[in-house]
């Protein structure tokens, strides 16, 4: 533990990270008490304070129809960070266990699942995403799957490769010899030691999760309004600069800024882990 | 091979489990239950899905991707027509990304633990950390609008017309020898392809720095260590190349994401490439155009892989000398 | 007297880690005279690598190191000479050959390659065919006849024993008079690791170039070298030359490393409680064994 703050706190790099993190998490999870106008999360117009530039008591400005800015983007947080969770919730097991299962018996299995993760890994993810969400309606739950669709292999190969060589290792051939059970190895022996990895890429892939929705929903393909979200805040924006500049700015520094902790901390917690990129 | 099939039949997968029948929203809601049922049968849309799959296949093999229901044009003539400018913007992005991307790195390991590697990590995080719209438009009300160094949007100014050889703009202007042509395309494409860039040359830095860290560990850098050499020889000579090997692989997936990103970038700067037309054929679900687009982004991406295999094979004698094909 | 090759004095290594200042050499003392094969033996961690690696000012680059005490390499102060002057010295002057060989070159590079950069620290733009023969010379001494195959291979392509050759003949083709070898050839089989330290043997004596020896192996430690030191936890512990050390050993730890010898599985390295008067017995120097120089 001493040695974690050690390495947290001598690069401060981590520390702003933690910070960052700290502030999105928290201002999201009580955006209904923090934010100055909790009601222009919806569909509220005041047509009167419309396009106004940040000043008190809106820091950060008002878009079109009057809404305070700053509000929409911790609300729009919220569902981003909602969004990352439940990719990440579904497409993490889905990933590791198509990963360890290739991984660790070989054969035409692996060479089955790996081609079929190949393929998936071969289309650009945001593509990928993107034709999904062509097909099926723009909404919230469509968007996760579109975005759960592309993230699982991923996770597959990183755990492939390391179950791999961990097969390899003398505990899980032990754990063979004293006849333990399949799953017993895939999850208990082999799993724990894949753990620093997997936790470090899911800390960063938080970030890419809200990167990637606010890029679907940029191109007007993902979370529809009025629902607010920082991608449509920046399209919607664009058309207005530069004399409207705080509709863009505000919205896509927000994306920056979260981005930005969720990956510090994911470098911190690879070198606290000792897991290689 | 395998996985080129194999895409084609998740992409053809995906087009075809759209919600509500295609042929009646290409149509519109105008449209007559006779005309459907004649667009039905001209897209085979009642055959089972394996014959769907077959004829697609049939018609691929023949170069053809059938048609366009939103421009009413083969979609391979559109993509044709809008493929080049998306190229030419992810070429001289990934350009910036090696060229950049790669030094930076190699600096940030030479001088790792100085300042000058905080800074480093710092700006390649920080690229790594937008999307790259939101570059997009910083850059664009920065040096488009605040500092008018730039043109704020297109490919090349209404003006000058150029005869259309290569679809390239910037070397068509090469090949009409108009030099004032080729200035203007490059001031168009710069924001543009650093905007899309800045996420890659933050990941080839970030990469470029961890395997030549790594690299740093091992027993052959301190040998030469041992030896005397200068460490601005060791970091370029004896290091770099065995930490291209594994760097080099992930530039390449960069690359994807560069294609990709294209699509964002292109909408800002409204830069007449594939952007407009895959986000128009999708919002008007395009069977057709939908599946052509995506094979041949995904086309592109295989080739930049196999390329980088390539070169992974020709700077990692270990794989060049065992003789097999990468 | 001339003075020795290589002197070290009261030598003290720290390294700042979380929990502060962790000293790792405790004022350790040792020379070498020309063409004298010295071996510094000890178990890992007992401080004899880094003493190695202070020696090239190798760990002095290392931003958390702090490095006290004299070290004298043919009568010059190595920390009074300029960067630039240190510099010149390695793979020159001296040199080193490490524990594995395969991993010590550079896999991307043919050997002949690597050859020319090494024999280009000594005569600057040296040509690719001065080079050559350069090299195939030095091949020869290490007993290697087809140098043209063995130039133009990489490392992975040639066997470990045949790497820690192509090793020992690149260290010594700049005729350098102090080699320093970090436990050579513990990587490789004992047959070949033996054969190889003979070649290395015969090859310093004939060049007259003083040889650092650092090594955990005593059976090999008594083949090779004149003069032993022994390294325990940071400090030397006894100094005798090699016929009189493995005669009698006094230092208690010199004495527990040795019977610890024939016991290739079972038991290992010793270990002295560091309470016990034992750990704390002074070092033992055999007669005739003093430090040039110390304490002047």
């Amino acid at each position: 533990m001493r040695r974690a703050l050690f390495i947290l706190l001598r690069n401060p790099l981590s520390l702003i990270g933690i910070i960052l993190v700290a502030v999105v998490v928290l201002s999201a999870l009580s955006a209904d008490f923090l934010t100055p106008f909790p009601a222009d999360r919806g569909a509220a117009v005041h047509f009167e304070l419309a396009n106004q530039p940040p000043d008190w008591p809106h820091i950060f400005g008002t878009d079109l129809v009057g809404r305070d800015l700053f509000s929409r983007i911790i609300f729009a947080y919220r569902i981003s960070l909602f969004l990352g969770v439940v990719v990440l919730a579904i497409a993490v097991p889905v990933g590791v266990t198509i990963g360890l299962v290739a991984g660790y018996f070989g054969g035409w299995i692996e060479f089955l699942l790996m081609r079929i993760t190949d393929v998936f890994l071969s289309i650009p993810p945001l593509v990928l995403a993107m034709s999904i969400m062509g097909v099926l309606a723009p909404t919230l739950t469509n968007g996760m799957l579109a975005v759960t669709a592309m993230w699982w292999p991923w996770y597959t190969r990183l755990v492939y490769n390391l179950a791999r060589s961990e097969k390899e290792e003398g505990y899980v051939l032990a754990a063979e010899i004293i006849g333990a059970s399949k799953p017993h190895i895939l999850f208990r022996e082999i799993l724990p030691n894949c753990v620093p990895a997997i936790l470090t890429k899911m800390t960063l892939d938080m970030g890419f999760v809200i990167l990637i929705v606010s890029s679907l929903s940029f191109l007007g393909l993902g979370v529809q309004p009025p629902t607010p979200d920082l991608g449509s805040m920046v399209a919607e924006g664009a058309g207005y600069m530069p004399d409207s500049w705080w509709l863009t700015v505000f919205p896509g520094l927000a994306i920056l800024f979260a981005v930005f902790g969720f990956n510090l901390l994911g470098d911190a917690l690879r070198e606290l882990l000792g897991v290689e990129q | 091979m395998i996985v080129l099939i194999g895409v084609s039949m998740l992409i053809f997968a995906i087009a075809r489990v759209i919600p509500g029948d295609p042929a009646r929203i290409a149509l519109g809601p105008n449209a007559t239950a006779e005309q459907v049922a004649d667009l039905r049968e001209k897209l085979h849309l009642n055959a089972p899905v394996v014959v769907q799959y077959g004829i697609f296949l049939r018609d691929l093999f023949h170069g053809d991707l059938g048609q366009s229901l939103y421009t009413n044009r083969a979609v391979t003539t559109d993509i044709a027509q809008f493929l080049p400018a998306t190229l030419e913007l992810v070429f001289v992005s990934g350009f910036m990304m090696i060229v950049l991307g790669l030094p930076l790195g190699v600096l940030s390991a030479r001088y790792r633990g100085r300042w000058i590697d905080t800074a480093i990590r710092l700006v390649s995080l920080l690229g790594v950390s937008a999307p790259s719209f939101v570059w997009a438009v910083i850059f664009m009300l920065l040096f488009a609008f605040y500092l008018p160094i730039f043109p704020i949007a297109g490919q090349i100014s209404d003006t000058i017309k150029l005869p259309a050889v290569t679809g390239f703009v910037m070397i068509d202007a090469l090949i009409a020898g108009n030099l004032a042509a080729f200035f203007d395309a490059l001031r168009h494409i710069i924001l543009p392809a650093f905007s899309l860039a800045l996420a890659g040359i933050g990941q080839a830095a970030r990469l470029t720095r961890s395997s030549m860290v790594e690299t740093y560990e091992k027993p052959f850098i301190e040998m030469a260590r041992s030896y005397g050499f200068m460490e601005s020889r060791i970091a370029s000579h004896f290091a770099l190349r065995p930490s291209l090997i594994p760097s080099l692989t992930v530039i390449g997936l960069d690359f994807a994401a560069l294609l990709a990103n294209a699509f964002l970038v292109e909408q800002v700067f409204a830069w007449p490439g594939l952007s407009r037309y895959g986000v128009q054929v999708i919002l008007r679900k395009d069977l057709n155009a939908i599946v052509g687009t995506v094979l041949v982004i995904s086309a592109m991406f295989l080739i930049v892989n196999i390329v980088v295999d390539l070169l992974i094979a020709f700077i990692n004698p270990r794989i060049r000398l065992s003789q097999r094909p990468a | 007297m001339t003075s020795p090759t290589l002197r070290i004095d009261d030598l003290r290594l720290s390294f700042r880690t979380w929990r502060g200042l962790t000293e790792v050499l405790h004022g350790v003392s040792l020379h070498i005279r020309k063409g004298e094969r010295v071996a510094l033996v000890g178990e890992s961690g007992s401080g004899k690598s880094v003493t190695a690696r202070i020696v090239l000012g190798l760990l002095q680059e290392l931003k958390s190191s702090r490095i006290d005490g004299v070290v004298e390499f043919e009568g010059r102060d190595l920390e009074k000479l300029s960067a630039a002057e240190r510099h010149k010295l390695r793979g020159t002057k001296m040199s080193m050959i490490f524990q594995d060989p395969t991993t010590a070159l550079n896999p991307v590079y043919t050997i002949g390659m690597q050859f020319r950069e090494v024999l280009g620290r000594r005569v600057k733009g040296i040509s690719q065919r001065q080079a050559r023969d350069v090299a195939t010379a030095a091949l020869a001494d290490v007993s290697i006849r087809d140098a043209d195959r063995i130039l133009a291979s990489y490392p992975f392509q040639l066997s470990g024993g045949m790497n820690q050759r192509v090793m020992i003949a690149m260290a010594l083709a700049n005729e350098p008079s102090l080699l320093i070898a970090d436990e050579p050839g513990t990587a490789l089989d004992v047959t070949v690791q033996a054969q190889t330290l003979q070649l290395m043997r015969a090859l310093v004596e004939r060049h007259q170039t003083a040889v650092l020896f650092i090594s955990h192996n005593l059976g090999v430690v008594r083949e090779f070298a004149d003069r032993v030191y022994v390294i325990y936890k940071g400090r030397i512990v006894e100094h005798g030359t090699a016929v009189g050390l493995f005669a009698d050993p006094r230092h208690p730890y010199t004495r527990a490393l040795m019977e610890a010898v024939p016991h290739i599985t079972g038991g290992g390295i010793p270990e002295i409680d560091e309470e016990s008067a034992a750990f704390s017995a002074p070092m033992a120097v055999h007669e005739g064994c003093a430090e040039p120089g110390a304490s002047a």
